[in-house]
Order: structure tokens, then C-alpha cells, then sequence
């Protein structure tokens, strides 16, 4: 039987030949947990009564979202992740790693073909590299620590063709805004993404898990991509692990498809409260910005750092206007170092954070006032996610922040990108 | 199982932090205690309006947003017997069954604030009982039903020790 990629995965890992919106029960390759979903994991972890975890190797637990500890509380729960990760043995990731979707992949513990689960709505990042992963709760977590398996519906697929060129100064974040904005946030519920076509063949590595960091935002399970020669390198590059990449078949069933030409796309921005409230820059172009933040699972790696600072070199922010600078992992961080963009973030005025989250969730590093304007490279710009429901978040590229935060007011980035 | 209370109306696309903001999540596990924000930001007095037994009412895509599993406890915990929508996001599904907190699938348009709702989750009825109405509702997969009548993952797992849905 034809099959997309997340039938092909779910047969492989669960040993049966299965079609979408079948129930099946599959073997998990990686399973992870961030400080804020992991402490309730690891009480069910223990009310389960299990005394080991299935595979330490095979389980990463990362503080990220609030790290270092804002709080006494917080500091409680980054106590208990440290000791059941020292009693486990399992994979750590301690404040200033970085976020955990950048440390999957970068540190070379998710490849191609993988099922892979984390407690993070986020997850679905790794789909990029052809893994079949996804966000879950708490307790699912607690039974893939305890038994390496969980149960799964498999999803029915959209399929998103996209061809074209992108035009200079419009980005893979500008591409995502538009698809969400376009099927809605609710648009993919219970499907699986697949992304295709001549501009993801173009695209970088690191382009493409933007893309797929945000296949959540249209509701889907996961935001899947082949694995190209690029792919192969990449990963290559970053694990040891063997691995077998999947293709979808040529005939596969899709639930729905569609079909994009990007060539005469403009940035793209999201409004407040919703991801799905897209238009293009020039609707708001002129809104005054009290706050921009580069960085998050979204747009914090390396390529986004260089883009920023390709803006901001030689540049200073607007007056009464702030910037925050989060890269993605300590590794991304020491190379922006070496490569002299975090003295260009620095001399530009920008505030350079711990690796992490940053002020993503709102939990600490930057929670903006009543009334304020933040434009973020994030994924969310719910009410209240960055810690005030009465500021106002709009989401963009790195470019397009880095010019906005020149400006003091949104700003087109295709001014400063020839 | 029946469940009874009167009607919380929200809208459409009711997202996690909303249900409960990530300024308070990170605060405590004590979920008696993060239960007093739930919806905070919808309706700042939301938790003082609560008597036991009540109902969440939403639109489509309820509980889009993040995986933070503090959602369906903090409603739990808020004394909510269950939560009503058009269509949840996958992830909250997930962890509501998880965590045992019933879902009810079905159109809410004719529920309004205020109303009272008497739930037979076995026949697979809503009555509206200010209205004089009946509403189908979608019944619930088997693995789920066995996982909630199990009440929750956990105890799933405490009498299994993995999966089973023999
Ligand atoms: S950076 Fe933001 S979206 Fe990404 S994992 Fe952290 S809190 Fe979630």
C-alpha cells in the first residue's frame, strides 16, 4: 500500500502495516522533557512505581524555559530534574545549553526515520530532518520513560508544494506566517504536515526546521520533510547514529493538498493574539516597537544570528527601544562569538541572554509592559505569553526584527538586503 | 457516568496559556493553587464564579497552544466536571485523557452561559436542560475510554506497568 512519510514511520516503529486513523502502539527512539513539563513527569514516574527508565540513553531531560531559576519554586523543580537525571543516568542539559529543539538535533540525538516524543508542543521541530516527532503531556512523557512506547492515531497527511524562489529579504519564517495565516490555526488538527518542493529543496538545513518548529501552529502533529543529500550531510555532521531516511510514496493518500508559488512573497507578520493573524509588512509597517527578541527554537541558530547582524553591523537601535538577544545553545552562542555577532549585537545596544527559551514563555528575561509593542522572532503571540496580557507581540523574521528595532517602528528588512 | 453543572462560555481557539498563563505554571506544582488562574486573562474573576460540578464551554480548536499538562489540571482542580468544545487541539485531548478529565466533542452553539447541562457520557447524550434541547455528542475512541475508565494514564500504568488495551 502507498503510504506518506508518518504512515511509513508509524509501520516501521509499531511492526504492523498502518493507514491514517489507525490506532497503533510504536517504539519510541527519543523521548524528552524541558523544566516546565518535566517535574510533573517524573511525580507520575513514580506514582507509575516504575524504579528505571527504559533507556537512559535514549532520554534527554534540558533547562531551558526558565534558566537560570527566576524563582525559588522554579529552582525546586531544577532540583528535582538535576537529581532524577543523576539517579537515571539520562542525558542532561543544565541552564545555558539552550533550547532543547536546537539540542536534539544539534547534539545528534534524533535522525531521520525516528519516532521521537517531547514534552513540548514544539517538537514537531525535527521534522525538518525527516523525524517523525511530537509535542505531548506530562504523563504521556511519564509512560515513554517508563516503557519506551506510547499509542498513537496516525494522522492523516497535508501535503504543502511549494514552488518558486523566495525573493531576497523574505525568509522561511516569512514562508511559515504565510501558510498559517493562509489555512488558519486550526487548518492541519490531527494531520501531519508534509512540506515539499523546489523552495524546501532550497532552503538550508536550519531554514527548514523554522518551517517545521511551527507546523503546531496550524494544528498539526507534525511538519515532516524528506531527507535530501543536505539533510544527510547535516546530520552526518552532527551524529553517529545510523539511520534510515523515509520518502513518502508517489501515490500516497493525502487528505488535502495545496499548492503555493512564493516568488512575489513579502515579509510577513503575525498580529497580536494569534499566529494565524498574518499580513504582509507593509499593513503595518510604521508601528511603533518598544521591544524586539531574536532567538527561541523559532530563530535562534546561527544563520538567523548572522542575518540580524548583518542588519544591526554598524547600527544602532532606536532610542527608548530594546533588544533581546537569545542564541539558541551554547554552541550557537560560541560560534556567534567567534564570529564576531554578539560584539555587533552588543555595540548595537541589544541585550545578550542566556541560551534558552529567552523571554519566550514570559516567565522571566524581559516581560514587557501594559500597552508595550514587542516584535519577536518567536512562534507565539498569544495574550499574555510573554508574561503581560496587556502588551502586544507581533512575529516576524530575524531580519525583519533587526530592522524594526533600528527604526523604533516596524520595518520592511529589504531596505538593508540587496 | 453523569455529570451535572451549568455552562462557562468561551469562543473559539481558547489557547493553554490562557488556561492557564505560563507566569503562574512555573510558579508550583500545587495544583489546588494554580487552579485560582484558571482562564485569568479571558476573565480575571473566572475562578471565583465556579461552583463544583461546572462546565467549560469553547468553540473549535480548544486548548490550541502548548503541552503544558497544568491546563487540564488546573481545570480539574478548579472543581470543572468536564470540559465542552467543537474540537479540542491534539495535544490538550491527549493530556485530558491522560490525566482523566471527560472531553465532550459536539456543537456548542446552541449552549449559552449560564446554561444547565446534565451529561450521560455512557448513552452518549447532552441535555440542555434551559433549553429543553438534546445534543449527540462524538463518542470517545476505545483506547481512550479505557484509559479514562482505567482514571487516567497513570493509574493505567500503576495496574498494567505498560500499555494494554486487550
Ligand atoms: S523557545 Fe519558546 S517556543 Fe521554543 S521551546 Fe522555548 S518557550 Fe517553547
Amino acid at each position: 500500500m502507498s503510504k506518506t512519510i508518518a504512515e511509513k514511520i508509524l509501520s516501521r516503529k509499531s511492526g504492523h502495516d498502518v493507514k491514517a486513523n489507525d490506532i497503533v502502539i510504536a517504539d519510541l527512539d527519543f523521548v524528552m522533557g524541558q523544566d516546565g513539563t518535566s517535574g510533573l513527569a517524573i511525580n507520575a514516574f513514580e506514582q507509575m512505581r516504575a524504579a528505571k527508565v527504559f533507556n537512559p540513553e535514549r532520554i534527554a531531560m534540558v533547562i531551558d524555559h526558565s534558566a537560570p531559576s527566576p524563582l525559588a519554586g522554579v529552582s525546586a523543580l531544577h532540583q528535582q530534574m538535576r537529581k532524577f537525571a543523576g539517579e537515571q543516568k539520562i542525558n542532561f542539559y543544565d541552564i545555558g545549553d539552550g533550547v532543547c529543539h536546537q539540542l536534539l538535533p544539534e547534539q545528534g540525538h534524533v535522525v531521520p526515520g525516528n519516532l521521537v516524543i517531547g514534552a513540548d508542543s514544539h517538537t514537531c521541530t525535527y521534522g525538518a530532518i525527516n523525524v517523525f516527532s511530537t509535542g505531548v503531556g506530562s504523563t504521556d512523557l511519564a509512560a515513554g520513560l517508563v516503557s519506551g512506547k506510547l499509542w498513537f492515531k496516525v494522522p492523516e497527511t497535508f501535503k504543502f508544494i511549494l514552488n518558486g524562489k523566495l525573493p531576497a529579504g523574505v525568509y522561511s519564517k516569512d514562508l511559515i506566517l504565510y501558510l498559517i495565516g493562509d489555512v488558519t490555526a486550526d487548518g492541519a488538527t490531527y494531520m501531519a504536515a508534509e512540506y515539499t518542493g523546489e523552495v524546501i529543496n532550497n532552503l538550508s538545513v536550519e531554514a527548514r526546521f523554522t518551517i517545521s518548529n511551527m507546523a503546531i501552529e496550524m494544528g498539526a502533529k507534525c511538519g515532516l520533510m524528506e531527507a535530501d543529500q543536505k539533510t544527510i550531510d547535516w546530520v552526518k555532521a552532527h551524529s553517529n547514529k545510523t539511520f534510515e531516511a523515509v520518502k513518502a510514496d508517489e501515490d500516497a493518500v493525502y487528505a488535502r493538498v495545496k499548492e503555493y508559488d512564493v516568488s512575489n512573497l513579502e515579509p510577513q507578520i503575525a498580529k497580536p493574539h494569534t499566529v494565524d493573524n498574518v499580513c504582509p509588512i507593509s499593513q503595518v509597517a510604521g508601528t511603533p516597537i518598544q521591544q524586539g527578541v531574536i532567538g527561541t527554537c523559532t530563530n535562534g541558530r546561527i544563520e538567523d544570528l548572522r542575518i540580524a547582524a548583518s542588519i544591526l553591523q554598524d547600527k544602532k537601535i532606536a532610542k527608548n527601544t530594546r533588544l533581546i538577544v537569545a542564541p539558541s545553545s551554547r554552541q550557537v552562542y560560541l560560534q556567534a562569538i567567534q564570529e564576531g555577532l554578539i560584539q555587533v549585537f552588543v555595540e548595537a545596544g541589544a541585550a545578550v541572554v542566556t541560551p534558552g527559551c529567552g523571554p519566550c514563555v514570559g516567565t522571566h528575561n524581559g516581560v514587557p509592559s501594559d500597552g508595550e509593542n514587542v516584535i519577536s522572532t518567536a512562534n507565539r503571540n498569544f495574550k499574555g505569553r510573554m508574561g503581560n496580557p496587556n502588551a502586544y507581540i507581533y512575529l516576524g523574521s530575524p531580519a525583519t526584527v533587526a530592522a524594526s528595532v533600528i527604526a523604533g517602528k516596524i520595518s520592511d528588512p529589504r531596505e538593508y538586503v540587496k | 457516568m453523569d455529570l451535572k453543572g451549568r455552562v462557562h462560555k468561551f469562543g473559539n481557539d481558547v489557547n493553554t496559556d490562557y488556561i492557564i498563563s505560563g507566569r503562574h505554571k512555573f510558579k508550583t506544582l500545587d495544583m489546588k493553587e494554580l487552579a485560582k488562574y484558571v482562564m485569568e486573562d479571558l476573565d480575571p474573576d473566572f475562578y471565583s464564579k465556579i461552583q463544583a460540578g461546572d462546565f467549560i464551554v469553547g468553540g473549535s480548536n480548544f486548548g490550541c497552544g502548548s503541552s503544558r499538562e497544568q491546563a487540564p489540571l488546573a481545570i480539574i482542580n478548579a472543581d470543572i466536571s468536564a470540559v465542552i468544545a467543537k474540537s479540542f487541539a491534539r495535544i490538550f485531548y491527549r493530556n485530558c485523557i491522560n490525566t482523566g478529565l471527560p472531553l465532550i466533542e459536539c456543537d456548542t452553539d446552541q449552549i449559552d452561559e449560564n446554561d444547565e447541562l446534565a451529561i450521560d457520557l455512557q448513552a452518549g447524550v447532552l441535555h440542555n436542560l434551559t433549553k429543553g434541547m438534546d445534543i449527540p455528542i462524538t463518542p470517545l475512541p476505545k483506547v481512550m475510554l479505557k484509559i479514562l475508565s482505567d482514571g487516567g494514564l497513570v493509574e493505567h500504568f500503576k495496574k498494567y506497568g505498560t500499555f494494554n488495551f486487550d
